[in-house]
C-alpha cells in the first residue's frame, strides 16, 4: 500500500443509469482481446509448433530420401518433395486429421473456460461486458486465431517448401498435375475448407468451454469426441448415417487437388460442419447468457 | 422472478436440436433406398412361347384392379428374370402390370439360345403381348392390343428393339447398353472382338445351375436332358454355335457369318421401329459402342418416333451405370408416352454424364450431367480440326499377335472411368505402334462425339489391322486414353499404301488446355483378333488435320448434392433460433426508479438458492439499505450468504426472488450500470502471463471507457506495487495480488466500491493504510461496502453494519448503534461458569440473550439495568470479578447471532 493515499477524490457526478463513457458496444473490443490472449504461452507454441513441422518433415525426408509409393497406393506423401506446392499439400495431408483439430480445440475450448480459471471472468462480467456480446467477441478472437494456425502450416511449408524443391506444379498423386498459377487458389480452397471443417470442433470446444472452469476439460472434451466421430466413421455398418458425421468430410479438401475441382464432397462436409456449429455455438449462447458465474 | 427451467429439461432441449439434425441426415441416407409403400402381388408362371418353348414368368401387380399399361422386363445375356425383379416391382408399384421372363435358354425357361431370333425369342414376346392383352388389369389399345412398352439391358435391350419392330402392338421402349447391328457390334470394321466374343459365349454355353438339375458334375453331359445335348455348345442354338466355333477358330469373321448376325439384329428391321425409344449406352463399354446406340437413335429418329439418347458413366466393361437414375428415366418414359402423363418431364433428348472428380472421402468418382436439347449424333453440332505432326513410322505385326497392347478390359471399367483422374491401365507395346502428336491445345478442348483421321498404310501382307486410339498426353507427358476404347480397323494390303478414313472411339473427354492429343495405331490389342502371321506395316497421315467433334449446346449441371447438403443448415439455423429463444427467460425490464437514484444500494426481499440445493437459501428475504458516503461493512461469518450476496450485486448470479438497485437502476446481468460499481470480490483475477501494469490497462480498455477516466496513477498508487508492476502476475505473492486487484477496482474511482475481505493477506501496516484509504474514499462522497468476517477489522473503518447469518439479516444500523449498545454488557468472571448457570442468566426475565465468553459471559439487557444485572448475577453464585459497557464487535456479533457461530 502507498503510504499516501489519494488527497483530494472528486465528488461522485450526479447519477445517470452509467459511468460516463460507457457503451456496451464499446466494451472488449476484438482488438483488446486479441491482446489479452496473443502473449499466452499455448498461443506461443502453437505458433511455433505449427512453424517447425514443416522443417521438420524436410529434415525427414532429407533423412529419408524421396518417398517411394506406398503400398496402399498413391497418397500426397509420395510426392510431397516434387515442388513447394506439393510440399505445402503434404503438410495439410498429414496434419489435418489431428495436428490442426488440437489448435482450434485449444483456442475455442480455453477461451472463456481460461477466463473463469483465472476468475477474471466475473470482472469483465461486471465491468461490465454484456455475455453475448462477451461470448461473440471470444468466439471471433478464437477463430480467427484458429484460422491464422491453420494457414500458418501451409503458408511456412510452401514457403520452405519452394526453398527446398523449388517452385513447380502440383504433382498429383494419381498422375497429371496442376500448373503452379493454378495450384495456389486450389491450396487456398483447402485451406478455407479445413477451416470450415473445423467449426464443428470449435463450436462444441466453445460450448464446453462456457459449461467448464477447466480449460483442459473443454479442449480435451472437443478433442476426444472428434476421436469418436473419426473411430464411428470407421464402422462402414453405419452406411449412409456417416454422412451426417463431421469426420466423414475431413479429407474432402483433397477433392480440391485434383485435375478437377470437385465440389460435391466439400459442399456436403461444409453443410454439416456448419450445421452443427450453429446449434453447438446456439447452444453456448443459450446456457451462459442465463448461467450463474460463481467461479 | 419467474421459474427457471430445471436443468435436465436444457439438456434435453440442446439433445433434441443436435438430434433433429442427426435425424435429417439419416432420412437423408435412407431416402434414396427406401422404396416401401404399397405391396407387390407376383405371379410366378411358365407360359406358352413360341413353337412349344416353356417360358419362366413373374407377373407383378400392386394396387387396385383398375386397367393400366404394362411393360415387359428382359434380361441380361446369362441372366434371368430374377435381375430385373427390383425394377420390376418398383415399376408395379408405380401402376404398371410388370412381365418379367427368363429368355429362352437361360434360368429355368426351356429352348435354346437363338440370339433373339424372329423365330425363337422375339416370337416368345409376341406370345407373352397375347397373355398380357388376356389380363383384365392390363390396358387396351385395341382388343388383342395392350398397351405395352419393353425395356431390358443388353440382351433385353436388344429385345426390346426387335419386339417394336416384329410386333407393331408395343408402344414404347427403352433399350439399354444394347446393340444395333450384332455383327458390327463383335465384327467391328471386319477385325474379330475375340475377348467379349468369348465371354458373351461362355456365359451362355455353361452349364447352368437350373438346366444341370439332375446331373452330378461327373457325369457326362450327353447323360443329362436332350436339351443340352453339345458340351462345347451348351444351350445355344447350333446354328449359332457353329457360327461361334467358326469365327473364333479363324479370327477372322466371314460373310456368311455376317449375314447371319445382322439378320438376328434390330438393324434388319430398322425401318420398322417405329415407337418412342429412350436410348441408354455406356460410355465404357468396348462391347456395345455408343456407334451402334448413335445408329439405332438415327434409324428410329429416321422413322419420326421421339428419341433420347442418354450416355451413361459405365458400361459392359465395368464402372457405375448409374441403375437408379436410369431406372427412374426409364419410368417417366413409360409414364410420358404409355400412360400418357405428358406432363411427366421425358428428360434431355442428349444427355453425358461426366466424371467430375474424386469424392477423396470415400474413393467414388463423383458424376454430373451434361444435357442439350438434341442428340448431335457422333460427329457432333460443330468440330475442330487440330493438327497432329509426325513422319511415317513403320511398325510390326507381332507373329501370332503376342505381346498385344491393352486397351478396354472387361471389369475394368470402373478404372478407365477414373481416366480422367489419369488413373490409366492402356498399355502399347514399343514397335507395334505408330504415334502422332498434336501440339499443346491453345484451349480447352471437349470431345463429343468419335474424332475421326485419314491415314496412309502400306504393308506386303495380305491385310494389316490397326487399333485407334486417341490419347490425352499431360504436360508433365501422362498419357491417358479416354475411356480406354480403341478403335480397330481392317486394312487391304497394298505396298504402295492403302487410304483409310478412321473413325476412333466414341468417347466423351475434356482436353485441358497445354495438354496434346496423340493418335496412337497400334497392332495389336488384347481384346482383338489380329493377324497371326508377321507382318511389317508403314503408316503415315493423309491429311495431318484430326476432326475433333464438339457439342457446343451441352450445359454441364452441377454435381447433384443430397437434399440433405441443402437442408441441414436452414435446419440448424431453426435448432439454433429455438434454442436461442426458448432459453430466454421472460424478465420484465425494471424501469429505473428515480426516487432512489441518489441511493447507492437498496436490496429488496432478496433470496438465492443454489441450483443442487432445493431447499437450502444461499440468501433469504435479505432487505438493506446503502446510502452515500457510507462505509457499509456486510459480516457475517463464513457461508453467511456475504459473497453469494455480492455476486448478485454484480450481476454474476440471478437472484430467485427480489431485487437489487443500484442508483435506482435495477441490477441484471451486464446492466450498464455496473459500470459505476467496482468490485473486489473472492480474490483477484488476472491474466497471469500479463505484467500487472498491462492487465491493469486491458481492464480498463475491456471497459471500453475513455482512458483518462481510468485515474490510473491514483490506482497504481494504491496498490503500492513498485517495480513488480511490470512483472507477469504469475510472480506475485498472494498480498500483491491482493493489493493490485483492489487498485483494479477503484480504477474510474466507482461510485459504489465493493470490496469482498481486503484485508486477507496483507500485513498490519498495510490494513492501517487500506482502513485510511476507504474513509478517506468515502469521505467525498462515494460509498464501499466491504465484507469481512474479521470483525475487529470492519469496525474501525465502517460507518454503517450489515450482520447477516445463514442467509439472512441479523441486524443493519450503525456501528455504534451496534457496538456501542449499553445493553450488550460484559461480565469478567473468576473461574469457570458452568453452562447450567449461563442458560439461567439467558432466562432472566429483562435479559434477550446470555452467551459464555473466553472469560465470563456477554449479556444483552432487555429491561434490566446493569446494576439490576449485576445484582441478579449475584443472587444465581455468579463469581462477578468486573463489569463494563461491552466494546468489541466481536462480542456483539456473537449476541447477535445467538452465539452458534
Amino acid at each position: 500500500m502507498s503510504t499516501a493515499p489519494p488527497a483530494a477524490v472528486p465528488s461522485p457526478p450526479s447519477s445517470p443509469a452509467a459511468a460516463a463513457g460507457y457503451r456496451p458496444g464499446r466494451t472488449l473490443r476484438l482488438r483488446v482481446e486479441a491482446r489479452r490472449q496473443l502473449r499466452r504461452r499455448r498461443t506461443m507454441i502453437v505458433a511455433a509448433l505449427l512453424a517447425a513441422l514443416p522443417f521438420i518433415l524436410i529434415i525427414a525426408f532429407a533423412i529419408g530420401g524421396t518417398p517411394k509409393e506406398g503400398r496402399n497406393g498413391p497418397t500426397l506423401i509420395d510426392t510431397a518433395t516434387a515442388s513447394g506446392a506439393n510440399f505445402a499439400a503434404t503438410c495439410l495431408f498429414v496434419s489435418a486429421g489431428f495436428v490442426l483439430v488440437v489448435p482450434v480445440a485449444l483456442f475455442c475450448g480455453d477461451t472463456v473456460a481460461s477466463e473463469a480459471g483465472w476468475s477474471s471472468l466475473r470482472y469483465l462480467l461486471a465491468a461490465p461486458v454484456p455475455r453475448t456480446r462477451l461470448l461473440g467477441v471470444k468466439l471471433a478472437v478464437a477463430l480467427g486465431f484458429s484460422a491464422v494456425a491453420l494457414v500458418l502450416l501451409p503458408a511456412v511449408a510452401l514457403v520452405a517448401g519452394t526453398v527446398a524443391y523449388g517452385w513447380g506444379d502440383l504433382e498429383l498423386p494419381t498422375g497429371g498435375a496442376l500448373a503452379s498459377g493454378d495450384a495456389l487458389p486450389r491450396l487456398a480452397v483447402a485451406v478455407v475448407y479445413i477451416f470450415v471443417s473445423q467449426l464443428v470442433t470449435a463450436a462444441l470446444a466453445f460450448w464446453l468451454s462456457t459449461k467448464t472452469d477447466a480449460p483442459l476439460g473443454a479442449v480435451g472434451g472437443a478433442v476426444g469426441l472428434t476421436i469418436v466421430g473419426n473411430v464411428l466413421d470407421a464402422v462402414t455398418a453405419l452406411g449412409s448415417w456417416r454422412d451426417v458425421l463431421p469426420a466423414h468430410w475431413q479429407f474432402s479438401w483433397a477433392d480440391a487437388l485434383q485435375p478437377s475441382l470437385e465440389w460435391s464432397g466439400m459442399l456436403q462436409g461444409a453443410s454439416v460442419s456448419v450445421s452443427y456449429a450453429i446449434v453447438l455455438t446456439a447452444l453456448a449462447f443459450r446456457g451462459f447468457r442465463t448461467k450463474d458465474v460463481v467461479s | 422472478m419467474d421459474l427457471r427451467w430445471p436443468r435436465r429439461r436444457r439438456w434435453l432441449a440442446g439433445a433434441g436440436a443436435l438430434a433433429l439434425l442427426a435425424a435429417g441426415g439419416a432420412a437423408a441416407g435412407t431416402a434414396a433406398a427406401g422404396g416401401g409403400g404399397t405391396a407387390v402381388h407376383r405371379t410366378d408362371a411358365m407360359l406358352s412361347g413360341a413353337g412349344g418353348v416353356r417360358l419362366d414368368t413373374s407377373y407383378f401387380t400392386a394396387g387396385g384392379t383398375g386397367r393400366r399399361p404394362a411393360v415387359l422386363l428382359g434380361h441380361g445375356f446369362g441372366g434371368s428374370k430374377a435381375d430385373v425383379r427390383g425394377q420390376a416391382e418398383s415399376l408395379a408399384r408405380h401402376g404398371y402390370a410388370v412381365l418379367t421372363w427368363s429368355a429362352r435358354g437361360f434360368g429355368a425357361s426351356t429352348g435354346t439360345i437363338g440370339l433373339n431370333a424372329p423365330d425363337g425369342e422375339v416370337a416368345d414376346v409376341s406370345r407373352l403381348v397375347d397373355w398380357l392383352a388376356a389380363r383384365p388389369e392390363v390396358r387396351l389399345d385395341a382388343p388383342g392390343d395392350p398397351r405395352v412398352g419393353v425395356s431390358g439391358v443388353s440382351y433385353g435391350g436388344a429385345i426390346s428393339l426387335l419386339a417394336a419392330g416384329y410386333d407393331h402392338r408395343v408402344d414404347a421402349i427403352a433399350p439399354r447398353e444394347t446393340y444395333w447391328n450384332l455383327a458390327d457390334a463383335l465384327f467391328p470394321n471386319d477385325v474379330y472382338k475375340k475377348l467379349w466374343s468369348g465371354i458373351f459365349f461362355s456365359s451362355g454355353s455353361a452349364a447352368l445351375p437350373g438346366a444341370a438339375a439332375g446331373t452330378s458334375p461327373g457325369t457326362s453331359p450327353r447323360a443329362a436332358s436332350g436339351a443340352a445335348p453339345d458340351p462345347l455348345c451348351g444351350r445355344f442354338a447350333p446354328t449359332i454355335c457353329a457360327l461361334y466355333q467358326r469365327v473364333a477358330t479363324s479370327g477372322s469373321p466371314d460373310a456368311a457369318a455376317r449375314e447371319q448376325l445382322e439378320a438376328l439384329s434390330p438393324s434388319a428391321v430398322a425401318s420398322r421401329i417405329k415407337v418412342p425409344a429412350l436410348i441408354v449406352q455406356g460410355q465404357t463399354d468396348s462391347l456395345f459402342t455408343l456407334a451402334q446406340s448413335d445408329a439405332m437413335a438415327k434409324a428410329i429418329r429416321a422413322n419420326g418416333a421421339p428419341v433420347a439418347v442418354d450416355w451413361i458413366a459405365g458400361g459392359h466393361d465395368g464402372g457405375d451405370t448409374e441403375d437408379g437414375r436410369i431406372d427412374r428415366r426409364v419410368t417417366a418414359w413409360f409414364d410420358h408416352y404409355l400412360k400418357g402423363a405428358t406432363g411427366t418431364g421425358t428428360g434431355p433428348a442428349f444427355r453425358v454424364t461426366r466424371t467430375g472428380g474424386l469424392n477423396s472421402t470415400d474413393g467414388s468418382v463423383v458424376l454430373r450431367g451434361a444435357e442439350g436439347d438434341s442428340y448431335p449424333g457422333l460427329e457432333g453440332t460443330t468440330a475442330r480440326r487440330i493438327t497432329l505432326t509426325g513422319r511415317e513410322q513403320r511398325i510390326t505385326n507381332p507373329a501370332g499377335g503376342a505381346p498385344p497392347a491393352i486397351s478396354a478390359l472387361p471389369g475394368a471399367g470402373s478404372l478407365s472411368a477414373l481416366s480422367s483422374l489419369g488413373a490409366s491401365l492402356s498399355l502399347d507395346v514399343p514397335g507395334q505402334y505408330a504415334q502422332f502428336d498434336s501440339a499443346p491445345l491453345t484451349a480447352g478442348t471437349h470431345l463429343t462425339g468419335a474424332p475421326t483421321v485419314t491415314l496412309r498404310v502400306a504393308t506386303d501382307a495380305p491385310d494389316a489391322v490397326l487399333f485407334g486410339k486417341l490419347y490425352d498426353v499431360s504436360p508433365g507427358g501422362k498419357s491417358t486414353l479416354p475411356a480406354a476404347l480403341a478403335a480397330p480397323v481392317r486394312v487391304q494390303g497394298s505396298p504402295s499404301g492403302t487410304a483409310v478414313t478412321l473413325q476412333l472411339p466414341a468417347v466423351d473427354h475434356d482436353f485441358a488446355a497445354g495438354h496434346r492429343m496423340r493418335l496412337v495405331l497400334a497392332t495389336t490389342d488384347l481384346g482383338y483378333a489380329s493377324p497371326a502371321a508377321p507382318s511389317a506395316m508403314t503408316v503415315s497421315l493423309l491429311s495431318p488435320e484430326l476432326t475433333v467433334p464438339l457439342d457446343s449446346a451441352l450445359g454441364d449441371d452441377a454435381a447433384a448434392l443430397p437434399w440433405w447438403a441443402w437442408a441441414l443448415p436452414p435446419l440448424a439455423l431453426l435448432a439454433a433460433a429455438a434454442l436461442l429463444l426458448t432459453g430466454r427467460r421472460r424478465v420484465r425490464p425494471r424501469p429505473a426508479d428515480p426516487a432512489l437514484a441518489a441511493v447507492p444500494l437498496q436490496i429488496t426481499g432478496l433470496s438465492k438458492r443454489y441450483a443442487k440445493s432445493a431447499d437450502r437459501y444461499a440468501v433469504r428475504d435479505l432487505s438493506f439499505r446503502v446510502e452515500p458516503g457510507q462505509v457499509l461493512g456486510l459480516l457475517g461469518p463464513n457461508g453467511a450468504g456475504k459473497t453469494t450476496t455480492l455476486r448478485m450485486l454484480m450481476g454474476l448470479i440471478r437472484p430467485d426472488d427480489g431485487e437489487i438497485r443500484v442508483f435506482g437502476e435495477a441490477v441484471r446481468p451486464g446492466a450498464p450500470v455496473l459500470s459505476r460499481l467496482g468490485a473486489f470480490v473472492e480474490g483477484a483475477g488476472f491474466l497471469p502471463h500479463l505484467t500487472g501494469r498491462a492487465n491493469l490497462e486491458l481492464y480498463w480498455q475491456a471497459t471500453g471507457r475513455p482512458p483518462q477516466d481510468a485515474r490510473m496513477a491514483e490506482a497504481l498508487e494504491i496498490a503500492g506495487l513498485g517495480e513488480a508492476l511490470e512483472r507477469a502476475v504469475r510472480t506475485y505473492s498472494q498480498g500483491m495480488r491482493q493489493r493490485l486487484a483492489i487498485a483494479q477496482a477503484m480504477l474510474g474511482l466507482p461510485d459504489l466500491l465493493i470490496l469482498d475481505e481486503p484485508t486477507n493477506g496483507l500485513d498490519p501496516p498495510q490494513i492501517r493504510e487500506m482502513r485510511e484509504v476507504l474513509i478517506r474514499y468515502a469521505a467525498a462522497g462515494r460509498t464501499v461496502i466491504v465484507s469481512s468476517h474479521l470483525l475487529a477489522e470492519v469496525e474501525q473503518s465502517c460507518t454503517h453494519l450489515v450482520v447477516m447469518d445463514r442467509g439472512r439479516l441479523v441486524t443493519a444500523g450503525p456501528v455504534a448503534d451496534i457496538v456501542g449498545s449499553a445493553d450488550t454488557v460484559l461480565v469478567g468472571v473468576d473461574g469457570e461458569v458452568p453452562q447450567s448457570v449461563v442458560d439461567k442468566v439467558g432466562e432472566l426475565p429483562g435479559v434477550s440473550t446470555a452467551v459464555r465468553e473466553e472469560d465470563g459471559l456477554l449479556a444483552v439487557l432487555d429491561g434490566l439495568t446493569s446494576a439490576q444485572f449485576v445484582a441478579e448475577l449475584v443472587r444465581l453464585g455468579v463469581p462477578v470479578a468486573r463489569v463494563g459497557p461491552h466494546r468489541r464487535l466481536e462480542d456483539a456479533f456473537l449476541t447477535l447471532i445467538g452465539g452458534s457461530a
